[in-house]
């Protein structure tokens, strides 16, 4: 067990620094210099400045050197300028995680309380028309965009309620604040549950058509024995894995839904850098979000070993 | 249909009065089980009839595909609908018809009165609940023990079917046994609640060699003990000669021939059964290697699809002495001695051949 | 027991005594009812793409002020106009040829990519299969929309570049299938049969193991059509996909929706119904591929 997560933990950092490869490079695919594109968006014209820009950046520096100044600067927690504000970027950052980080947690829980459940139905009575109905409601959640969604639930408040729920300023209560944010959270978590609920019945299934399931039933057990007892404590370990999938799946989803109901997080702050063209923020938010998912991803893989007696067992 | 409103209970008492006289604890009569597949009807079992008396082992013998799993699988009513269903027949323990049973009432006779054994010990036991949970699953459905009592019990099972270390096993999971422990377990799990019937699905196909013959003296001697009738699917005579009374013969679906294991070695009587035996190596016929008809034969030809069955004897396209008639008719049982019926239109020719 | 006329329909129902070509069509068509209704809104969809002209008298570009904000039925706007004058109905169905583009083009090139890292990864292993297994893990680590906008943004916004953003994201998932995939068949007697004879490992990779991958391509490939298309409509409705004037449903939607929510719902609704059909028809004919050609999900 011991070496089974040192060797996890090693491969994260390596998957990590692999990462922040990745998002260096890829962010220097802009045709044209950075310092030109913040410098127009900027609006300034004074080459001057520019200079001025390009080693604050560190522009002038070979690409290599560039790159180490980026991640020992993320390693000691610094996260560079935000331009358009004119404020050090963690500033912007850190106020900005709670809200997405609660809107994400209840997109979960929405996801798991109702895809977890729905898919073993759907499973268990394969073919029937209530697994149909499951199936097309699941497919129409995968098929309608996130942002529509949030669209037709604003049109829906307009006119029946004839006002908008907004998140502008921090909420007063607890309460109030996960009011308005139970219905964004709900528009994201539909789509999550119709992927858990996916992937909870092709788990099932398989599970279903395992010898094991035949001598559970051999023994007499009944039905509710069987699917609860013997089948889902098998499928739930890949769907623990599913956890990790919905990880970068949310992500996604907040992306949008915090754009259509003008939620202050993380994720429409990455939208606004890439309009503004803040390159350097951009850089950084989306190293978070790959640390965030690939943290996420270690755990699940810690919790399916303590849940797994076939992994808990070896080394 | 009155025996649907009986109990596995009463089933139990009624045994008593009418057929433990006769020692007959399981009576199939015309058991059809056909699947409805995308190429055809399949008569996985067609009308296939025997008894299994108390503390007797029966072995059903057949290639892959004759239907023995299909005919173990619908005495415990376990075969998938769809694509499968028992259209035919009866299936009576000590008296009462298992078809007629509800699916509650069914339950209660899995596990409890018949019980089974499967081919694969790697993957019949679930792999996510200790040994001992698993044992202890049968008992506390069945027996209504607490559940300290069913875990005593677990270790009990565990040492009957000797099992080194049981204390220690019952805590343990499938993936830390060896295959041949893990089908002891599953004889622990099968034998528990003390059922009248054993079934036992190739209970050695998949072990070492090695490992085989200590499974088998195991249920053998267990059988003994207990006084449990077993019906034992197999593929292999020299397993039916060391450890049944009885067999019977199946192919493409059909009993072909019933009788006792002395009869049936001594005088077969239909040619797929002398086929099986002709294809298995005899020590006494290797060690006089020198003689001419040592080699060993094969049946020619294979099981023909069960969609496509031929009319007639289904064996004839395979068989040596097959004649029109063969093709034309599908041949009645008929008795040769006592206890021995085989459904063969040459069987006189068979007969003759053995002896001869 | 009258056997043959008791047991036909159940028969009938499981697809047996099918003979005939369209009595096979039959066959799917009740068996699978829902990947029968996904074949239809697919047909429907790339057949509004591909007769575009023939099916509105509309330009979707150009603009009329006297019609902005027309309401559905006004001056011969089916679905409305919206604010700059511009046909509704026939934005959406030009818009079809636009998601349609994006969804094969993007399919196609992650497909081409995967097959190829997949193939080869999982069939000649050592370290060249390492280093792609860590460079798929590090890719799969990054939620594709971010990684698609990231792209969108540093190659800018136009339909190739759109492309390139929604297909490079998406080919690890290819290729991890299309790997693991090939690990299993490289196991295959008729694989060793082939290097026994002598035949090239190159030519035995492409002409034994290739060709074995096509079912679960198929199936991936829809599955990547519908993600893509809904990929495009994430990127257009967040300024960063298929620029203007080009009609793009997720573009529609872009242009300060929630205003429109109030005023012009009919801008709201029609290109999101748009999207969703086209998503959903896509993923049920999926899934009934899935059904059909994926041994391992048949039951």
């Amino acid at each position: 067990m011991g070496v089974y997560i040192l060797r996890r933990f090693g491969l994260m950092l390596l998957t990590l620094f692999g990462m922040s490869v990745l998002i260096f490079v890829m962010l220097r695919l802009v045709p044209g210099n950075i310092s030109d594109i913040l410098f127009e968006s900027a609006g300034l014209v004074n080459p001057a400045e520019k200079k001025k820009i390009e080693a604050e950046l560190g522009l002038d520096q070979p690409i290599i050197v560039q790159y180490w100044r980026w991640v020992s600067g993320l390693s000691r927690g610094d996260l560079g300028y935000a331009y358009v504000s004119e404020k050090p970027a963690i500033d912007e950052i850190l106020p900005r995680i709670p809200i997405t980080a609660k809107l994400a947690s209840m997109a979960l829980f929405f996801s798991v309380l109702f895809g977890v459940p729905l898919g073993v139905i759907s499973a268990v009575k394969q073919n029937s028309p209530i697994d149909y109905l499951l199936r097309i409601v699941s497919l129409s959640g995968l098929s309608l965009p996130s942002f529509w969604l949030g669209l037709l639930i604003l049109m829906g408040f307009v006119n029946y309620f004839g006002w908008i729920p907004i998140y502008s300023k921090p909420p007063d209560s607890f309460w109030t604040e996960v009011g308005l944010l139970a219905i964004p959270a709900a528009a994201v978590g539909f789509r999550s549950s119709a992927l858990v609920m996916r992937l909870t019945r092709s788990s099932m299934l398989e599970v279903l058509r395992q010898d094991y399931i035949r001598t559970a039933r051999s023994k007499g057990a009944s039905n509710m024995a069987v699917n609860f007892k013997h089948a889902l404590r098998n499928a739930v370990l890949p769907v623990v894995t599913i956890i990790g999938i919905e990880a970068a799946f949310l992500i996604g989803g907040l992306i949008v839904t915090e754009t259509v109901f003008n939620i202050p997080g993380v994720a429409r702050f990455l939208v606004e850098a890439i309009r503004w063209r803040d390159y350097p923020i951009v850089q950084n938010l989306v190293m978070f979000i790959a640390v965030v998912v690939v943290v996420i991803n270690f755990l699940v893989d810690m919790a399916y070993a303590m849940l797994d007696p076939r992994i808990k067992y070896e080394d | 249909m009155q025996e649907n409103m009986n109990t596995s209970k009463q089933v139990r008492t009624d045994a008593a009065g009418t057929a433990a006289a006769s020692g007959t604890i399981l009576e199939v009569e015309g058991l059809q089980t056909y699947f409805f597949t995308r190429q055809g009807l399949v008569k996985a079992v067609d009308r296939v009839s025997f008894t299994l008396n108390k503390s007797e082992t029966l072995a059903i013998v057949g290639e892959s595909g004759c239907g023995k799993s299909i005919t173990a699988l619908s005495l415990l009513r376990l075969i998938p609908d769809p694509p499968g269903r028992i259209v035919g027949g009866s299936i009576k323990l000590l008296g009462v018809d298992l078809i007629g049973l509800s699916e509650d009432q069914m339950r209660k006779v899995r596990g409890n009165d018949i019980s089974m054994i499967f081919q694969e010990p790697m993957t019949s036991l679930n792999p996510v609940m200790t040994i001992g949970n698993q044992i202890a699953e049968v008992l506390l459905l069945h027996q209504g023990m607490t559940k300290a009592q069913a875990h005593a019990k677990a270790v009990d099972m565990l040492r009957l079917v000797k099992i080194p270390e049981p204390e220690q096993r019952v805590k343990e999971y499938p993936h830390q046994l060896s295959g041949g422990m893990r089908q002891r377990a599953m004889i622990a799990i099968a034998l528990a609640c003390n059922p009248k019937v054993l079934i036992a699905d190739e209970p050695t196909t998949a072990l070492d060699v090695t490992i085989q013959a200590q499974i088998l003296e195991l249920i053998v001697e267990l059988q003994q003990r207990l006084g449990t009738a077993v019906i034992l699917i197999t593929h292999d005579l020299g397993v039916v000669a060391e450890t049944a009374q009885r067999v019977i013969v199946m192919y493409a679906g059909r009993k072909v021939e019933e009788a006792s294991v002395g009869d049936l070695f001594a005088k077969p009587l239909h040619p797929y059964t002398r086929g099986l035996m002709n294809s298995i190596p005899r020590l006494d016929l290797i060690r006089g290697a020198e003689t001419a008809n040592t080699r060993l034969q094969e049946i020619p030809g294979i099981v023909p699809a069960l969609t496509a069955l031929p009319k007639g004897c289904v064996f004839a396209p395979r068989c040596p002495l097959a004649e029109d008639r063969c093709r034309a008719e599908y041949p009645d049982y008929k008795q040769d001695a006592p206890g021995h019926w085989v459904a063969c239109w040459r069987s006189d020719v068979v007969a003759g051949g053995t002896s001869g | 027991m009258a056997i043959a006329g008791d047991h036909q329909a159940e028969l009938n129902k499981a697809g047996a005594n099918v003979s005939s070509r369209w009595g096979s069509v039959a066959f799917y068509i009740r068996r699978y009812p829902l990947g029968a209704i996904g074949a239809l809104i697919f047909a429907v969809f790339v057949l509004t793409a591909i007769f575009a002209p023939l099916l509105t008298g509309f330009d979707p570009t150009s603009t009329n002020a006297k019609a902005s904000l027309a309401r559905p039925g006004a001056a011969g706007h089916h679905l409305g106009a919206d604010f700059m004058g511009r046909d509704m109905f026939s934005r959406i169905i030009y818009g079809a040829r636009i998601s349609l583009a994006v969804g094969i083009g993007s399919t196609l090139l992650s497909c081409i990519f995967g097959v190829t890292i997949g193939l080869t990864s999982g069939y000649f292993g050592g370290w060249y299969d390492l280093i792609v297994q860590r460079v798929i893990d590090i890719m799969q680590s990054l939620p594709l929309l971010v990684m698609a906008l990231v792209m969108a943004a540093s190659l800018g916004p136009s339909l190739s570049n759109t492309i390139i953003a929604i297909a490079i994201p998406s080919i690890p998932n290819i290729a991890r299938i299309i790997r693991s995939n090939t690990l299993q068949l490289r196991e295959m007697p008729y694989v060793e049969a082939a290097r026994a004879v002598g035949m090239g490992e190159l030519s035995i990779a492409i002409r034994h193991v290739l060709p074995n991958t096509i079912a679960p391509l198929i199936v991936l490939g829809t599955a990547q059509l519908g993600s893509a298309i809904l990929t495009e409509a994430s990127l257009s409705f967040l300024g960063l996909g298929i620029p203007e004037p080009h009609p793009s449903w997720g573009r529609m939607l872009s242009e300060s929706a929630a205003e429109y929510v109030r005023t012009a719902p009919w801008l709201v609704i029609f290109p999101g119904i748009a999207i969703s059909l086209a998503v959903f028809g896509t993923n049920l004919l999926g899934d009934a591929l899935r059904d059909i050609l994926d041994p391992r999900q048949r039951t």
